[in-house]
């Protein structure tokens, strides 16, 4: 592929009714988005505006049932396929039975790589992650932070392009979480990598993204679309800035916008 | 007497104690030990008296020698009282059983000061977790021993322990036989291949829907079938041997490892199966790098209902028809002969082979399933 690389994700008219007892519900309607290579996308949003929903269609773990998407030029089956992607979960959903660098080494043995290869791996991104030395552990002998970063290791572990992180700090303490969120800042800017994360956190948004989608229930859409104008290179202080501090404003009026409070 | 001059500066210092003081007393007032003759000759019955004397005053000595001297007067005594009663059979008057009771208490009280202990080092902490159970094990022993032959309670209804015990080793090579014909043969060729096939059509079941909605009310249905009715027919179809028994074996183990493969394999979480998709992994892939896994808990819970079920069942199955040997076979035909001490050592060996069976099985659980909070703790 020659010229002007495509769009990494690309969605249009989009949408997915789920069926239930209670009757069909719109988790998603009309979201017309286009990620370009080497963005870093947030999606936020309340409960139920289908934001985990979004990232699910493009790992295809959830098929659309109206509009078109497609994942690095094809459709997110073929990708899944393909193995285009890394997902990052809610939790860490490492496997106990398996040490950190087994558990690292799991897709790499999906996939069938040499151990040789599967082992330079292993230890280029356990580097990546600060867990040199951890190896040999179990996931239950780490603290929750550490499983996470194991879990943000396998993800990197085969060289996907397009990292798709799902609340991957939600249920971590705050100091942990902006530790993560540099660390996180500092491997999007070294590896150069797409990645597209769902966050309820106005200020991780923020702080991360060059674009900040906000989304609204009900049905599930993109109420508003934030260009960051913050650098490249961002310290954890540039939160207090008044730059920061606007985007948050636009963020948090857009959030507040397209939420219905009078139920 | 010279028991009779230190009662008065024994000082017990635990309810274990004075109730084993007063016990004392109580036996040697209703004096003597057994009404026949000879009894218990007068070195003897002081000699119980000082061990007890001595295991009452145990506690007063620093606690590892107090512990020694807690075991060593209790079941000195003890023996010393089970030995006497050899030939005094029946006989047994209430002096005797106080001084049983005195005995078993301080046993426990030595037991208590055995659990108290925290050692430090590794052997000592596995010798007490090995010693606590034998002193509870060895009592049952010992009371059974005393209560058969000190009322003098009829061989046909319960032998004691001991008659047991010289049947055991007086029939090894019978035992021998028996086990062979009984556990190697039947009880491991049944429990492996009903495992086997219970495991393996669980999987089919997995992986074909047909399967799971038609084979399940089935397999629910042959695990119901009464072994009684059951075992006669293995018989006519395959033979006296042990291949009918094995038969019987595969039947019941069938169903608990089926039912229990296919609730582990729903086991693995929605998480972890999604992250199995997201890296297109094959449905083998996914089966052994985690449903399998996750589901060895239930497995090995499948296991150890079956190595209990499988030696029920093979010993249940020969009551129907067997070659001369089989520990069923030995089981039914000693009783009709009132060989009840053959019927017993046949049980004995029995709980044995069936506890070591299911040790075996336990200890690969933990080997295989560290990683579950149930194994690691927490």
């Amino acid at each position: 592929m020659t010229g002007v690389s495509p769009a990494v994700v690309s969605a249009s008219k989009l949408g997915l009714t789920f069926q239930t007892n209670d009757g069909p519900v719109q988790a998603l309607s009309n979201v017309d988005l286009t990620i370009g290579k080497g963005e870093f996308v947030s999606f936020i949003g309340p409960s139920g505006c289908g934001k985990t929903t979004l990232l699910r269609v493009i790992a295809d773990l959830e098929k659309p049932t109206s509009g078109s998407i497609s994942v690095n030029g094809m459709t997110p089956e073929q990708a899944r396929q393909s193995r285009a992607y890394g997902y990052v979960f809610q939790a860490a959903a490492l496997y106990p039975w398996r040490t950190i660098e087994r558990n690292v080494a799991l897709p790499l043995e999906i996939m069938g790589l040499s151990r040789a290869e599967q082992a330079a791996r292993i230890k280029r991104t356990l580097d990546l992650v600060n867990l040199s030395g951890f190896e040999k552990k179990y996931p239950w002998q780490l603290s929750g932070g550490m499983q996470q970063r194991a879990s943000i290791a396998r993800a990197l572990a085969f060289d996907a392009d397009l990292l798709l992180m799902d609340e991957p700090f939600g249920a971590l303490d705050e100091i942990v979480r902006d530790h993560l969120n540099e660390q996180l800042l500092e491997l999007w800017e070294r590896t150069n990598k797409t990645i597209c994360f769902v966050t309820h956190s106005i200020p991780e948004a923020v702080y991360l993204s060059t674009r900040i989608v906000v989304m609204s229930p009900r049905p599930g859409r993109v109420s508003d679309v934030i260009e960051s104008t913050l650098p490249k290179k961002r310290p954890l202080d540039i939160r207090e800035t008044p730059e920061f501090l606007a985007i948050a404003a636009r963020v948090r009026d857009g959030l507040r916008a397209g939420h219905s409070y009078d139920d | 007497m010279s028991s009779i001059l230190s009662l008065s500066s024994i000082t017990p210092r635990s309810w274990q104690g004075y109730a084993a003081l007063v016990l004392l007393a109580g036996a040697l007032l209703l004096w003597p030990l057994v009404s026949a003759t000879p009894g218990y000759g007068m070195a003897t019955t002081v000699l119980i008296f000082i061990l007890l004397l001595v295991a009452i005053e145990a506690d007063n000595f620093p606690p590892m020698i107090g512990v020694v001297l807690l075991f060593l007067g209790a079941h000195g005594a003890a023996w010393m009282l089970l030995a006497g009663i050899t030939g005094n059979e029946g006989s047994a008057r209430a002096s005797f059983y106080l001084l049983l009771v005195a005995a078993w208490f301080l046993a426990w009280r030595c037991v208590t000061v055995l659990s108290s202990f925290r050692p430090t080092s590794r052997w000592a902490s596995t010798a007490l977790r090995l010693i606590i159970p034998a002193i509870f094990g060895a009592w049952i022993l010992i009371i059974w021993e005393a209560v058969t032959r000190g009322a003098g309670i009829p061989f046909i209804l319960l032998p004691p322990p001991s008659a047991i015990g010289a049947r055991i080793v007086g029939s090894l090579p019978v035992l021998g036989a028996d086990v062979r014909q009984t556990i190697f043969k039947a009880v491991i060729f049944g429990y492996v291949a009903g495992s086997s096939a219970g495991f393996l059509v669980a999987i089919a079941a997995d992986r074909v829907p047909f399967l799971r909605r038609g084979l399940l009310p089935i397999g629910n249905m042959v695990s119901a079938l009464p072994i009684i009715g059951v075992a006669p027919i293995m018989v006519m179809w395959f033979g006296f041997d042990w291949q009918s028994k094995a038969a019987v074996v595969i039947i019941m183990t069938f169903f608990p490892m089926l039912v229990n493969t296919v609730a582990g394999l729903a086991a693995s979480g929605h998480m972890e199966r999604d992250l199995m998709r997201t890296y297109a992994s094959s449905y083998w892939q996914t089966l052994f790098k985690l449903r399998l896994p996750a589901a060895a808990p239930f497995i090995f819970n499948a296991l150890k209902i079956n190595s209990t079920l499988a030696l029920i069942g093979a010993i249940v199955a020969e009551f129907f028809g067997t070659p001369v040997v089989g520990m069923g076979f030995r089981i039914s035909t000693e009783v009709g002969r009132m060989n009840i001490d053959m019927v017993w050592a046949e049980i004995a060996v029995a709980a044995l082979a069936g506890s070591v069976f299911y040790g075996v099985v336990a200890l690969f659980e933990r080997a295989v399933t560290f990683w579950h909070p149930s194994v690691r703790g927490g």
